[in-house]
């Protein structure tokens, strides 16, 4: 990897920008030390729990607590009557009751909470509680939702957005014509740690909140209109995440517990089982999407025209923003003069669809991927060919007429992969080849029998940072002074670590901009003013990017006050590791003794270049911040007569602009390929009636270490000049791209067409 | 909920017999995830893990006799050259973290349709042996499972062992098919066993209970051309097959359709015969 990058000010810094130093959690989390939000415990603390609804649509007609409230050790049985403020709050819209009023919209959905001395006596009250409903027809299909004849689930209808976008002609011509119906499946985050924290009443009437969460300010802002405080009434302070990929935008415990705290005057902890987990955060929207490619004989693309359909389930949340997503990035990395596109997201009361990696670009990816396949088929061009003569570059226009400023190297990723070399022939059939590296491993299905070998490409695109006009900003906060002899540096954000190793990047660029090598990461918390959310890959862009200016200030005063005692410029002075130096007298003073008593505390808001909303009515709009790209080569042995597929490689070049932390840039490519694999193949919440039929582990399956094959990886770094060390986010696009390339190696392997992910075995037989 | 902790067999049959509803628990793989979910609220657990007669295995004359607390791990690696059908099964329950801690005993005692040892042990001819204060007896296997995730052990006995038949050259196969290459239950599932002149062939996770499919060990009994190294005709495979196929009762559930299923098994069926032969083909050549 290269990185000669803009920007970059003093001399390489040990352990700074560019290295790869361990993370602090690392051998904690190996060894099982780490503390997680479940793990937070307060003397005298109640246990809370959460009745929910067991129908997916229902009027509620009564709700008798009174069997409950007298349970000995339960000291609060709550319903919405008990909810001091608004009794709504929600992402984009506030359209979800705290706890259900007249009408349920999803089973699941929190009815009331109890908080007791102990957890069971808090589970048994709580089914104590009697709720009477009546059942009402729930609406379960997101096109039946926008065009049919369905009950209004919420005022205004059931269509959360519908976002077109129109460019060029609309009734193009074309040589070659293929369309497709695919599907996306429901899939869930899987996070490791479930939905927990604790609310701890601050004696005046506030509350103290310690939570696993994405964006402490957003969740602050939901939780004072719930309880009619004000925010310097409701502090939060970020508890151990144990994973999050989106299943934590959206609140899950914390008005209840703080209401619970609030009511009895007691710290309240509240953590959910895993099957409440699968009740208790939004999912990735399920899809359908009606495609239709026209091209050149010679596979040039002329025309896209789609219709997606995002089920959003029974409350908005950040249906809007996927919505948009999905819209935009819709005819996926390629140049296309002619785009019609529709997307919309809807209300049913399926469960609660969200933010999750890849946010509506994943969702498209599949659709558009699978048509660049089958548009490779009718012009008898390889799927890498068809590709290459579309791939968009620096400068293409976007079917939102945002011209593309840095770069895209879409061909240039897929070249790569190319020549990356393939892995061995599979076993041959009665064989004595380790059952491990066949499909179905040592469940001991095949000896070779029925294995068929495929190939597969697919790249994808995704925006990074919030987009449409959103003002979108960090704070953060850089203090340097010098503490027992040694210079240091203590940085303050909200900014939510959910395992993804921001704390070391922050550390990073504290080194390389400050020289000092102790730099220590307070605990994140609303005691300072907003990160934003730790989404859309935006962090090391956005709370790095807020960080680094903090530091630049800091740098300034510290020089302008080292001249003064130096008696030199502050143009001739620079900081080198540790020292205060001129270019030409070399090292002039250690930093420690230039500080002395001095401080230097800096507090900045950072914000990346405006965006614009779209238009409503074609889509146009410079809508993006920066774009994304990853492409993947998938190796797959399936064996054909049982379906059942072992990927044998999942190859992946990315661009990341500049790598602020190599291993960790590599574990992202490696943990979003996973992801992606798994909604290929596995990861799938089936729900019937809108009823989810496989709440737990033992049915939502993911991939295990025989399921993901080891990787080759080539990270590109071509650094944006818009961004900060020329850095392009990490997380989400190796997990846009993967899922495609997988189908498209099962298609080369069955010549099925595989209309829908996750590609169960019955789909391949 | 009472813990009750018995240091020998004895103290636990009489603490089985004094409060039928105790809960007996080996490993706890399945005992703990169901208290976990609240599925199950016992008013005590019967803890059997400080029973070291349980947790031992003895071999002579042709025959094993397995406790029923030895988990699938030492299985695996005492008696995998011995039981081959069954260290096959063992080797694919759940994790590590599972296998070290599972129990064929506590298969036997959760009996669900889709446990992996059940094929093996209806295919084998394997008989249980439960003990209670009123004396010890053997299940035949096909006896044992009598509904989803029901047994024919009575209120006040334990399982206490598995005997099953050993061969010097054993010919036994099982295989699973999951929707993941590890840590998956079956989506259907199939033994085969064969021993000269004997066929003994079942099916998991394609019916209400583990079952063993007479039609197709009839079938092969008669049609394999035993004691010989012939390689076997591709219709015989297909009729095995076919026969396995015709007898299960599956049922549409997350895991998969029944649909699936017969089909799956059908192959399963042709593939395992396969591999058994090519054993049984190898014994005979050795012998030769
Ligand atoms: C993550 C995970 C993965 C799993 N994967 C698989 C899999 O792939 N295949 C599979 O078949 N199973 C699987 N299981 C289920 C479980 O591990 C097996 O059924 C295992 O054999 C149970 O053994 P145990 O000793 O842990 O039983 P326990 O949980 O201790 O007991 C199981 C049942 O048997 C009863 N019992 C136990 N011992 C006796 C006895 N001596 N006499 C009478 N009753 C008794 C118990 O009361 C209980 O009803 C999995 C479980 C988990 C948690």
């Amino acid at each position: 990897m290269t990185s000669t990058v803009e920007g970059r000010t003093t001399a390489a810094t040990a352990n700074g920008v560019g290295a790869s130093p361990a993370r602090p959690d690392g051998t904690r989390k190996v060894r099982g030390e780490f503390a997680y939000s479940s793990d937070l415990w307060h003397e005298d603390m109640l246990w809370g729990a959460t009745l929910r609804s067991p129908h997916p649509h229902a009027r509620i007609t009564g709700v008798d607590v009174s069997a409950a409230v007298v349970v000995p050790g339960v000291h609060a049985v709550l319903t919405h009557d008990d909810v001091p403020g608004l009794n709504r709050y929600g992402l984009e819209h506030p359209d979800q009751p705290v706890l259900a009023d007249d009408v349920v919209r999803y089973r699941g959905e929190p009815v009331a909470v109890v908080a007791a001395d102990h957890p069971e006596t808090a589970q048994r009250a709580m089914k104590l509680i009697d709720v009477t409903y009546d059942e009402l027809d729930p609406v379960t299909d997101a096109e039946d939702a926008v065009h049919g004849e369905v009950a209004e689930l919420h005022p205004g209808g059931n269509v959360v957005r519908h976002a077109p976008i129109r460019r060029g002609e609309q009734t193009p011509q074309a040589d070659v014509i293929v369309t497709g119906r695919y599907e996306v499946g429901m899939q869930d985050q899987a996070f490791l740690g479930p939905e927990s924290g604790l609310a701890v009443p601050d004696g005046h009437g506030g509350v103290d909140l310690y939570v696993a969460t994405q964006w402490l300010h957003v969740d602050q802002q939901q939780i004072v209109a719930a309880l009619g405080l004000t925010p310097e009434q409701v502090r939060l302070t970020l508890a151990g995440v144990g994973g999050a990929f989106g299943g934590r935008e959206d609140l899950s415990m914390q008005i209840h517990a703080s209401l619970l705290a609030l009511y009895t005057g007691k710290p309240v902890k509240m953590v959910y089982n895993r099957e409440e987990s699968f009740y208790g955060h939004v999912h990735r929207h399920p899809a359908t999407m009606y495609y239709e490619h026209g091209a050149t004989r010679d596979g040039r693309l002329v025309h896209v025209t789609a219709r997606i359909y995002l089920d959003g389930g029974a409350y908005a949340s950040s249906t809007g923003a996927v919505v948009g997503n999905a819209a935009t990035l819709g005819v996926g990395p390629y140049d296309v003069p002619n785009v019609s596109i529709d997307c919309w997201g809807t209300y049913t009361n399926n469960p609660p669809c969200g933010a999750m990696r890849g946010f509506g670009a994943v969702q498209a990816a599949f659709g558009y991927e699978s048509q660049m396949d089958k548009l490779a088929d009718a012009c008898g061009l390889s799927p890498t060919e068809v590709r290459r003569r579309n791939a968009m570059s620096e400068g293409t226009v976007m079917p939102t007429g945002q011209t593309v400023d840095s770069a895209a190297p879409v061909a240039e990723l897929l070249d790569r992969l190319e020549a990356m070399p393939l892995p061995a022939d599979p076993a041959p059939a009665g064989g004595t080849a380790d059952l491990r590296t066949l499909p179905g491993g040592v469940s001991n299905t095949t000896h070779g029998e029925g294995v068929v070998r495929g190939v597969g490409y697919a790249v994808g695109i995704k925006n990074i940072c919030f987009s449409e006009g959103f003002d979108d900003y960090s704070t953060a906060r850089v203090r340097l002074a010098a503490v027992g002899g040694e210079p240091a540096v203590t940085v303050q954000t909200a900014a939510a670590e959910v395992g993804q190793g921001l704390v070391t990047i922050l550390q990073q660029i504290i080194r390389t901009e400050l020289g000092v090598d102790q730099v220590t990461i307070l605990p994140m918390d609303t005691s300072i003013g907003s990160a934003g959310s730790t989404s859309a890959s935006r962090q090391s862009y956005m709370t790095g990017g807020a960080v680094r200016a903090a530091a630049l200030k800091v740098r300034g005063a510290l020089l302008s006050h080292a001249a003064t005692r130096l008696s030199r410029t502050t143009a001739e002075l620079h900081l080198d590791g540790g020292k205060l130096a001129s270019v030409s007298d070399g090292v002039l003073a250690d930093l420690v003794d230039v500080l002395g008593e001095a401080e230097f505390d800096e507090t900045v808001e950072w914000r990346h270049r405006p965006t614009e909303a779209l238009d409503p009515e074609t889509g146009q709009g410079n809508a993006h911040v920066q774009y994304g790209f990853a492409a993947h080569r998938a190796v797959v042995d399936v064996d054909v007569e049982l379906g059942i597929v072992k990927v044998v490689s999942l190859d992946c070049a990315q661009d990341v602009g500049t790598a602020l932390n190599p291993q960790a840039v590599v574990g992202q490519i490696q943990g979003g390929s996973a992801q992606g694999l798994g909604l290929a193949v596995m990861e799938e919440i089936q729900t019937e009636g809108g009823v989810i039929r496989n709440p737990s582990f033992t049915d939502y399956l993911i991939p295990t270490v025989l399921d993901m094959p080891p990787m080759t990886i080539d990270v590109l770094e071509l650094a944006d000049p818009h961004a900060p060390y020329g850095l392009r986010g990490v997380g989400e696009p190796p997990t846009i791209s993967s899922t495609p390339a997988i189908v498209a190696a099962i298609r080369a392997a069955t010549g099925k067409e595989l209309l829908r992910v996750p590609v169960r075995p019955d789909h391949i037989v | 909920m009472e813990f009750v902790r018995p240091d020998t067999l004895e103290e636990a049959l009489a603490a089985k017999a004094e409060r039928p509803g105790a809960v007996p628990l080996a490993g706890g793989t399945d005992v703990m995830v169901e208290l976990n979910y609240d599925h199950r609220r016992p008013e005590a657990l019967l803890d059997l893990t400080r029973i070291a007669e349980l947790a031992t295995w003895s071999a002579s004359g042709g025959h094993v006799r397995l406790g029923a607390g030895v988990p699938y791990t030492r299985l695996i690696d005492e008696l995998g050259d011995t039981l081959p059908g069954l260290a096959m099964a063992s080797r694919t329950v759940g994790s590590p973290q599972i296998r070290n801690r599972g129990t064929v005993g506590g298969n036997l005692g959760a009996a669900s349709p889709a446990g992996d040892t059940h094929p093996v042990l209806l295919a084998a001819g394997a008989e249980i042996e439960v003990a209670s204060v009123r004396g010890v007896r053997r299940i035949p296997a096909e006896e044992f499972y009598t509904g989803v995730k029901r047994n024919a052990l009575a209120a006040d006995e334990l399982i206490t062992a598995v005997h099953l038949p050993t061969e010097a050259a054993p010919a036994e196969q099982f295989s699973k098919v999951g929707t993941r290459n590890a840590m998956v239950i079956a989506v259907c599932s199939f033994a085969l066993v064969l021993r000269d002149g004997h066929v003994g062939a079942a099916i998991g996770s394609a019916a209400p209970t583990p079952r063993r499919v007479p039609d197709a060990e009839a079938f092969l009994a008669a049609e394999l051309p035993w004691g010989t190294d012939a390689p076997l005709l591709d219709s015989l495979k297909r009729r095995f097959g076919e026969l396995v196929a015709a007898a299960t009762e599956p049922i549409d559930d997350v895991r998969g359709t029944a649909e699936y299923r017969t089909h799956a098994l059908g192959v399963l069926a042709r593939r395992t015969l396969t591999w058994a032969w090519d054993d049984h083909r190898g014994s005979v050549r050795a012998c030769a």
